[in-house]
C-alpha cells in the first residue's frame, strides 16, 4: 500500500517526531505549585478579604465603570448597524429596537463590585478550607499572566469540570492581585436568584444558551465582549468546552466566543490577543455522582440556590486537592502568522457583521483544539486516575498488592508519555490515601479492592441494580477519562495492530476519525498523531518497527493489552450503537427517541448477559457515537429522522463501517487478547 | 516657504516686482552655448543644479554640503551654513533629546568615510559604438567615478549607510549624460535602442525606494540620464493658467521662476528643494498644499515622454477627456520604466494674496485624528494640515527650546493636557485675506469641539521649517550610531488610529526580537487628509550599537512594518512609490491581473527593456 509505505518511512524519522513532540510537550518545563490555602490557614480571612486590592491593567487603562461600558456598547457603530437592519426587516422603529438592545444588555452585563468580590473572597476562603486539602497554583504562570495582562488583551480559557471553576478562577486572581476577569456564564445561573446576582457582581455576565437566529442578541453580545477586549478593561474568561464536561474528558470546543475574541485582532483593532489556557484538576469532583446520574438519564437538577446549599451541606467532606495550572499565554498574532491574511478584512467596513471567512474559520477551529490540548497537557493527574483505569479493567476486583504493583507500572508508563502526575508520597501510601479519599467508589475488603456498588436499600429490581452498578462504573470512568489524553494515540495504535495488523495505518485512521467526537483530536492531525503513537510505543519498547512493519515486542504485551482494555468500553459502546441501528432502529427514529431506545437496547443486552460494558449506558457516549456515524455518513438525518446506511456505506476502499463494527463486535477484543 | 507671513501687503508686491525685473535681466546674461537644438536656446537659464552635483551637494548624505547638523565642542547641536532659517543657530537641548531618546552619546562617534574611494567603484564598462555616436551629437557626458557614484543611489538608509561606510559598489552607472532639451533625449533614446544600452533616468536623486539602484544583473552598459540641465520654463499661458516646463527643473527653481511672473504651482513636496518635475510625474508625487492645488496627477495637463517606441503625447490640452483610460496614468508612477518625461504642461495659480500659519494642540492623538477627520468631512481643510504625534511634539520642543522662537511657549499654558499625550496640528492657510481669516475660524471652531486649543501662528510655522531640515538630522544620527528612516502610507479614516498603533507596536516588537539594544523611536504624523482617508508618515530610528549588521536589521524591521501596514488596510505607498524596495508586494496590492496589465504596457512600449531600472514590476 503506497500510502502506508510513505507513512512508514515518515515515522521512522523518530528524531523529527521527537522534536515536534518536545515543542508541543511542556513536560520538561512545567512549573512548580504553591498552595494558596496554606496562607489562608495561618492568617485572618477577614483581613485578606479587606486588604488593598489594586491590580495592574492593560497598558495602564483606568478601570471602566459597568455603566460606562454599557454606554460604549449601545453607542457603537456595530450595534447601530444591526439595530437599523433589524428595524428595516421588522418594521419596528429603531428606537424600539434600541430599547430592546438595552434590555438585552441589562440582562447580560456584569456589575462587578469590589465589595461583592470581597464577600466572596471571605466566604470562599472558609469554604475552600473545609472542602479541600490544598489549592495549588503555579506561581510562574501567574507571573506570566500578570505580564501578559499589561501587554495585550487577555482571554482566560479554563477547563470546565465543575461549577467551582469560575469562582475558583476569580478567587485565585484576587489572591494574586490580578485584574478580575469578566466571565461568560450560561443564563441558567441567573435562575439562582440571589447567587445569580452575586455572581454578576463578581464579574459574571450571562448569555443565553442558544440564540441561533437572534441577530440583535448576537450583536449586543459580541459587541459587549469586544468592547471589553478592545479597551482592555478586564481579562475575559470563558469555557471553550461550552459546558461542564460530565465525563471529565475534554469536550469538543465551541467556537462562537473564540471567534468573537479573535476578530478584533484580524480587524486590526488590537495588536494582539493573548489566550491563556488554564487547567483545573480536581482530585475529587464535587459533582461526581450527579454527573453519572445525569449521563444515565436522571435529568440534571435545575440550578437553584437551595439546591446549591443542599449540595454544600452534602459536600462538606474531603475533596482532596485542586491543581490550577496557568499555561503559557498563546499569542493569536503568532498563531495566525502565515495562516490568515488579515488584509482580506480591508475591503469591508469593520462595523458590519460578517460571517468569518473559511480561512479564518479553520484557523479558529484549529486554535480552539490546540488550546484544549494545552489544557489537557497541563492537567495534573492524581494516582487515583491510574488506579481507576486499572479497576475498570478488572471489574471483579483485584488484590491490593496487585493493584499497587500495577499502579507503579502504569505510573512509569504514564511518565514516559509525559503525563503530569502528582505523586506526593511513596506509591503504597498514595494508593491507600487515594482509596480512602475515594471510598465512595472503591472498597477494600480483606485484600481485595473492588468498585463499590451503590448500597441496595431494600429489594431492588434487576434494572435498579444495574443502574446502581452503572453509577459506580461511570463515576470511576470519569477518573480514568482524565488520563485518556495521555494514552489515546498509542492506545488507538494498539487496537489497530490487534485488528488489522496488515493495514495498521488505515485502521488507526479509521479509529481516529470515528473517535474524534469523543476525544480531542485536532483536525488534520491524523498522520502526526499516528507518528506520535508509533514513536511513543517504540520509545517504551512495546513495539518494534523493522523496515515497513509494526510488531509487538516480547515485553510489549502488558502495555498493548492495557491499551486495548482502555479503549474497549468505547469500542463496545460504538458497536452497541451500530448494532442497535442495524438490528432494531425503525426507519423513522427521531433524535429524541434515540437515546432512551439505545439505552434500553443496551440494558436488555446486559441483563441477558450478552454485554458487560456499562459505559454504553452513558448518553454522552451514545451522542458521540451517533454524531460520528452522522459525520461519517453512515447515518443520515432526514427532517430530524435518522436513516441508517451502515450496511451500505464504504468508509475507505478496504474498510466499511459495518465490517469494522462487526469485526470489533464479534471479537469483543478482550477475550482474544487479555488472558 | 513661498512667502513670509509677516511682511505686509505692499512690501510683498514690491519684492515681487523686483524679482520679476531681476529675472528679466538674468535671462540675457546666461546663454548656454552647449545646447544645439534651437528651441533649447530660447530661454537658457542655468538652474541651481550643476552637472557636477557633488560640488554643492553631499556625496554621502542629504542636501547641501555646507548645511549640516553637528555637535560642537561644547556638545551643543548647531546647524551650519546660511541657507536655512535654522542655519548658524545653536540648539542647546537637542543633545539631551538625542541622548535620552536613543540612549546614544555624543562621545560615541561613528564617523563616515571622508571621501569617495575611487577604487571601490567598478570600472565603467562602456559601449564604444554608443559613445562614438553620442559624441557626434555633442551632448555632454562623463564616466568619472564621482559622477557615476552620485547617480547610483537615492536616499534609502542602506544606500547612504553604504556610502558612509565606504563599501565596495556592486553596480553603478557606466556613464552619465546631460541632455539639454527634449530633442537631446530623443537622440539619446534612439542611440540606446540602436546599441542596446540600458538607460536610467535621473532627476533630483531623492528617491527612497531603491529606484535608482542599478540592477546588479544588468550586463549592458548602464547610462544614467541626468535631466538636471533641462530646467527651463518654456512658456506661461496666463489665459489658461498653465505653464510648459522642462521636466528636469527642480521644485525650488520652478517655484522661484514662476513667482517672478507672479505665479506658483503650489506643488510642494517635502523634497522640493531637490526633487524634479519629471520625478514627481514618475512617482505620483504629492505636495504639502495639495488641498488647494492638488497632487501631481491633478496638476498635469499635458506630458511629453520619450520612449523606445517614440514620443507619447496627447494632441490637445483639454482639461478633461473621455478618450478611454487616461494614458497619462501609464506615465504617472511609471518610475522610469517606460521612458523619460521631458516636458510637462501644468496648472499654475497666481501667488496667493495672503498666507497664514496656525497650530492647534489636542489632548491626545485620538482627538487630533478625530478633528482632522471632521475637517476632511466638512471639506474645509486648509492648504496644509498635519498632525504630529507626541513623540514629534517632544522632538520639536527640544529642538526649539531656548531658541529665539519657542515652539512650546504657549503650549505649557494648556493645563490639564498630559505632556506625554498631547499632540500638535500645524496649519497653513492660503488665499485672500478675508477668506483666510474666515477659514481659520471655521477650522479652529471644529478643533475646539475635539478639545483642541489654538496654539499660535509661530508654532505652526516652526513645524513647517522643521520639514526641510529634518532630512539633515538623519546624517547627524548616523554620526552617532543612530539609523533612521521614514515611510508612508494612505489609509481609510476609520483605520488610521489602529494602523498607527499597530505599526508602532510592531516596530518596537521587531526591534526587540532582532536584538536592538535600545528602545527605538517610532513616531508618526498624519500629513494629508482626503475625503475617504489620510496619508500617514512614519519616522523610525534606533541606536544600533551592538548590532552586527544594523542595515539588515533595519530592513527587516521596515519590511515587518510594511506588512503590518498592509494587514491594517494601509496602501503600499501614498507618494514615495514602489521602486525595487516594495516590488514584492505589487501583486498583493494591485492583483496579478493588474501587474499583468502594467507588464503588457511595458512590453509594448519598451520591448528590449532599454529603461531597465527594473522598478515597479
Amino acid at each position: 500500500h503506497p500510502h502506508q509505505a510513505t507513512q512508514m518511512s515518515n515515522y521512522c524519522l523518530n528524531i523529527l517526531v521527537f522534536v515536534t513532540l518536545q515543542q508541543r510537550d511542556p513536560m520538561l518545563k512545567r512549573d512548580c505549585f504553591e498552595d494558596i490555602l496554606e496562607e489562608r490557614r495561618n492568617s485572618s480571612d477577614l483581613k485578606y478579604a479587606l486588604r488593598c486590592y489594586a491590580p495592574v491593567l492593560y497598558k495602564g487603562v483606568t478601570p471602566c465603570k459597568a455603566n460606562m461600558l454599557k454606554n460604549i456598547v449601545l453607542q457603537s457603530d456595530q450595534l447601530h448597524y444591526v439595530i437599523n437592519q433589524v428595524s428595516q426587516e421588522s418594521g419596528e422603529a429603531p428606537d424600539i429596537i434600541q430599547e430592546e438592545a438595552s434590555v438585552i444588555l441589562e440582562e447580560m452585563a456584569h456589575r462587578l463590585q469590589i465589595s461583592t468580590v470581597r464577600c466572596f473572597a471571605f466566604a470562599l476562603s472558609k469554604a475552600f478550607k473545609t472542602l479541600f486539602q490544598h489549592v495549588c497554583v503555579n506561581e510562574e504562570g501567574i507571573q506570566r499572566l500578570q505580564q501578559a495582562i499589561q501587554e495585550h488583551p487577555v482571554v482566560l480559557l479554563p477547563s470546565h469540570r465543575s461549577y467551582m471553576d469560575f469562582l475558583l478562577m476569580s478567587y485565585i486572581l484576587y489572591t494574586y492581585d490580578l485584574a478580575l476577569p469578566v466571565i461568560a456564564a450560561g443564563m441558567d445561573f441567573m435562575g439562582m436568584k440571589f447567587v445569580g446576582e452575586m455572581l454578576r457582581m463578581s464579574g459574571a455576565f450571562f448569555i443565553r444558551r442558544s440564540f441561533g437566529g437572534d441577530k440583535l442578541y448576537w450583536a449586543v453580545f459580541s459587541e459587549y465582549v469586544k468592547t471589553m477586549l478592545r479597551n482592555g478593561f478586564a481579562p475575559i474568561e470563558f469555557f471553550l468546552e461550552g459546558t461542564r464536561s460530565r465525563t471529565c474528558k475534554s469536550l469538543t470546543p465551541k467556537l462562537g466566543l473564540l471567534n468573537i475574541v479573535i476578530e478584533p485582532f484580524f480587524k486590526g483593532e488590537v495588536f494582539d490577543v493573548n489566550l491563556v489556557p488554564v487547567s483545573i484538576s480536581y482530585e475529587r469532583i464535587l459533582e461526581e455522582s450527579l454527573y453519572a446520574r445525569e449521563l444515565l438519564g436522571v435529568p440534571k437538577p435545575k440550578e437553584s440556590t437551595s439546591g446549591l446549599l443542599k449540595a454544600r451541606r452534602i459536600l462538606s467532606e474531603d475533596y482532596g486537592s485542586i491543581h490550577v495550572y496557568f499555561g503559557q499565554p498563546v499569542s493569536v498574532r503568532s498563531l495566525a502568522q502565515g495562516k490568515v491574511n488579515r488584509s482580506t478584512y480591508n475591503l469591508f467596513p469593520r462595523h458590519i457583521p460578517r460571517k468569518p471567512m473559511e480561512e479564518t474559520q479553520s484557523f479558529v477551529n484549529d486554535t480552539a483544539y490546540r488550546i484544549v490540548r494545552l489544557q489537557e497537557d497541563n492537567m495534573v493527574l492524581k494516582p487515583w486516575v491510574l488506579m481507576a483505569s486499572l479497576l475498570l479493567q478488572n471489574l471483579e476486583g483485584l488484590e491490593l498488592s496487585v493493584l499497587t504493583e500495577q499502579t507503579v507500572w502504569l505510573r512509569g508508563l504514564a511518565l514516559s508519555y509525559a503525563a503530569f502526575l502528582d505523586w506526593p508520597a511513596p506509591t503504597a501510601k498514595v494508593v491507600s490515601s487515594s482509596l480512602a479519599l475515594h471510598r465512595g467508589l472503591a472498597c477494600v475488603s480483606g485484600d481485595r479492592v473492588s468498585l463499590v456498588v451503590g448500597e441496595p436499600l431494600g429489594p431492588v429490581t434487576p434494572e435498579e441494580a444495574l443502574f446502581n452498578r452503572a453509577v459506580s462504573v461511570l463515576s470511576c470512568a470519569s477518573y480514568r477519562n482524565q488520563v485518556l489524553h495521555v494514552f489515546l494515540r498509542p492506545a488507538m495504535l494498539a487496537v489497530a495492530m490487534l485488528h488489522l495488523s496488515d493495514e495498521v495505518y488505515n485502521c488507526f485512521s479509521f479509529l481516529w476519525d470515528m473517535f474524534s467526537n469523543d476525544f480531542i483530536l485536532c483536525p488534520g492531525d491524523t498522520v502526526q498523531d499516528f507518528e506520535e503513537a508509533c514513536y511513543l510505543l517504540v520509545k517504551t519498547g512495546a513495539v518494534q518497527m523493522p523496515q515497513q512493519d509494526i510488531v509487538m515486542t516480547d515485553i510489549g504485551q502488558p502495555t498493548l493489552s492495557f491499551f486495548n482494555g482502555l479503549l474497549e468500553p468505547f469500542l463496545q459502546g460504538y458497536q452497541v450503537v451500530c448494532r442497535y441501528l442495524c438490528e432494531e432502529a425503525s426507519e423513522g427514529l427521531t433524535e429524541k427517541q434515540y437515546i432512551p431506545a439505545v439505552r434500553s437496547f443496551a440494558v436488555k443486552l446486559i441483563l441477558a448477559g450478552n454485554l458487560r460494558c456499562y459505559e454504553v449506558l452513558s448518553s454522552d457516549m451514545q451522542k458521540n457515537a451517533l454524531a460520528a456515524l452522522l459525520r461519517m455518513d453512515a447515518v443520515r438525518k432526514v427532517k430530524n429522522r435518522m436513516i441508517s446506511h451502515i450496511n451500505q456505506t464504504p468508509i475507505s476502499p478496504s474498510l466499511s463501517l459495518v465490517a469494522v463494527a462487526e469485526d470489533l463486535y464479534r471479537d469483543g477484543l478482550t477475550p482474544s487478547y487479555i488472558r | 516657504m513661498a512667502s513670509d507671513s509677516n511682511s505686509s501687503e505692499s512690501q510683498r508686491i514690491a519684492q515681487q516686482r523686483l524679482r520679476i525685473i531681476a529675472g528679466h535681466l538674468q535671462k540675457h546674461k546666461d546663454d548656454d552655448s552647449g545646447t544645439i537644438a534651437t528651441e533649447c536656446k530660447a530661454e537658457a537659464n542655468k538652474g541651481t543644479v550643476p552637472r557636477k552635483r557633488q560640488e554643492i551637494m553631499k556625496w554621502n548624505g542629504w542636501g547641501y554640503s555646507d548645511s549640516k547638523f553637528l555637535f560642537n565642542k561644547k556638545g551643543q547641536a548647531e546647524f551650519t551654513g546660511k541657507r536655512y532659517r535654522l542655519s548658524g543657530m545653536v540648539l542647546p537641548s537637542l543633545q539631551d533629546w538625542f541622548e535620552n531618546t536613543f540612549g546614544a552619546s555624543v562621545n560615541h562617534k561613528s564617523p563616515a568615510t571622508p571621501a569617495l574611494n575611487a577604487s571601490a567603484v567598478p570600472p565603467a564598462s562602456l559601449n564604444e559604438a554608443f559613445v562614438e555616436d553620442l559624441k557626434a551629437t555633442g551632448i555632454p557626458f562623463s564616466h568619472e567615478a564621482e559622477d557615476r557614484v552620485f547617480r547610483a543611489h537615492g536616499h534609502c538608509l542602506h544606500e547612504i549607510f553604504a556610502l558612509r561606510e565606504g563599501k565596495k559598489f556592486e553596480r553603478v552607472p557606466d556613464m552619465v549624460v546631460w541632455p539639454n532639451c527634449h530633442n537631446d533625449v530623443v537622440k539619446i533614446v534612439e542611440l540606446a535602442c540602436k546599441h542596446n544600452v540600458c538607460l536610467i533616468p535621473y532627476g533630483g536623486g531623492t528617491s527612497v525606494t531603491s529606484a535608482l539602484e542599478c540592477p546588479p544583473e544588468e550586463t549592458r552598459c548602464i547610462v544614467s540620464l541626468d535631466t538636471s540641465q533641462m530646467n527651463r520654463i518654456l512658456w506661461i499661458d496666463e489665459k489658461n493658467l498653465v505653464a510648459h516646463v522642462e521636466a528636469g527643473i527642480i521644485g525650488q527653481d520652478l517655484e522661484r521662476l514662476l513667482n517672478e511672473s507672479g505665479y506658483c504651482t503650489g506643488h510642494e513636496p517635502d523634497s522640493m528643494e531637490f526633487s524634479s518635475l519629471g520625478g514627481w510625474v514618475a512617482t505620483r508625487a504629492s505636495g504639502m498644499k495639495k488641498n488647494v492645488y492638488g497632487n501631481i496627477e491633478d496638476l498635469v495637463i499635458h506630458l511629453k515622454v520619450v520612449t523606445p517606441r517614440g514620443v507619447i503625447e496627447k494632441s490637445c490640452q483639454g482639461p478633461r477627456m473621455s478618450t478611454g483610460p487616461d494614458i497619462h496614468h501609464f506615465i504617472l508612477g511609471s518610475e522610469g520604466t517606460l521612458g523619460v518625461v521631458t516636458e510637462v504642461t501644468m496648472k499654475i495659480r497666481p501667488i496667493p494674496e495672503y498666507q497664514k500659519y496656525g497650530s492647534v494642540v489636542f489632548p491626545n492623538f485620538e482627538a487630533g485624528v478625530a478633528c482632522l477627520r471632521e475637517v476632511a468631512k466638512q471639506r474645509c481643510a486648509p492648504a496644509s494640515i498635519r498632525l504630529m504625534d507626541n513623540e514629534q511634539f517632544q522632538f520639536g520642543k527640544s529642538s526649539f527650546k531656548t531658541l529665539p522662537f519657542h515652539l512650546c511657549k504657549g503650549i505649557y499654558i494648556f493645563k490639564g493636557f498630559d505632556p506625554h499625550q498631547l499632540v500638535v496640528a500645524t496649519l497653513l492657510f492660503e488665499g485672500d485675506r478675508e477668506r483666510v481669516l474666515q477659514h481659520e475660524k471655521q477650522v479652529y471652531d471644529i478643533a475646539a469641539t475635539f478639545g483642541g486649543l489654538a496654539a499660535g501662528e509661530d508654532n505652526g510655522q516652526r513645524g513647517y521649517i522643521l520639514t526641510f531640515v529634518i532630512a539633515y538630522l538623519r546624517d547627524l544620527g548616523m554620526d552617532y550610531y543612530v539609523v533612521a528612516e521614514s515611510f508612508e502610507t494612505s489609509v481609510p479614516w476609520d483605520r488610521v488610529l489602529d494602523l498607527c498603533r499597530n505599526v508602532k507596536e510592531r516596530i518596537n516588537r521587531e526591534c526587540k526580537e532582532r536584538g536592538v539594544q535600545f528602545q527605538p523611536l517610532t513616531s508618526c504624523r498624519v500629513t494629508q487628509t482626503y475625503d475617504a482617508g489620510a496619508c500617514v508618515y512614519f519616522y523610525f530610528a534606533f541606536n544600533y550599537r551592538g548590532l552586527a549588521d544594523p542595515v539588515h536589521t533595519y530592513e527587516r524591521v521596515e519590511h515587518a512594518a510594511r506588512e503590518e501596514i498592509l494587514a491594517n488596510g494601509g496602501s503600499l505607498s501614498h507618494h514615495h512609490g514602489v521602486g525595487k524596495l516594495r516590488k514584492e508586494w505589487m501583486k498583493e496590492s494591485i492583483s496579478s491581473l493588474g501587474v499583468g496589465m502594467l507588464q503588457s504596457v511595458k512590453d509594448y512600449v519598451d520591448p528590449d527593456n532599454i529603461f531597465g531600472n527594473r522598478n515597479l514590476l
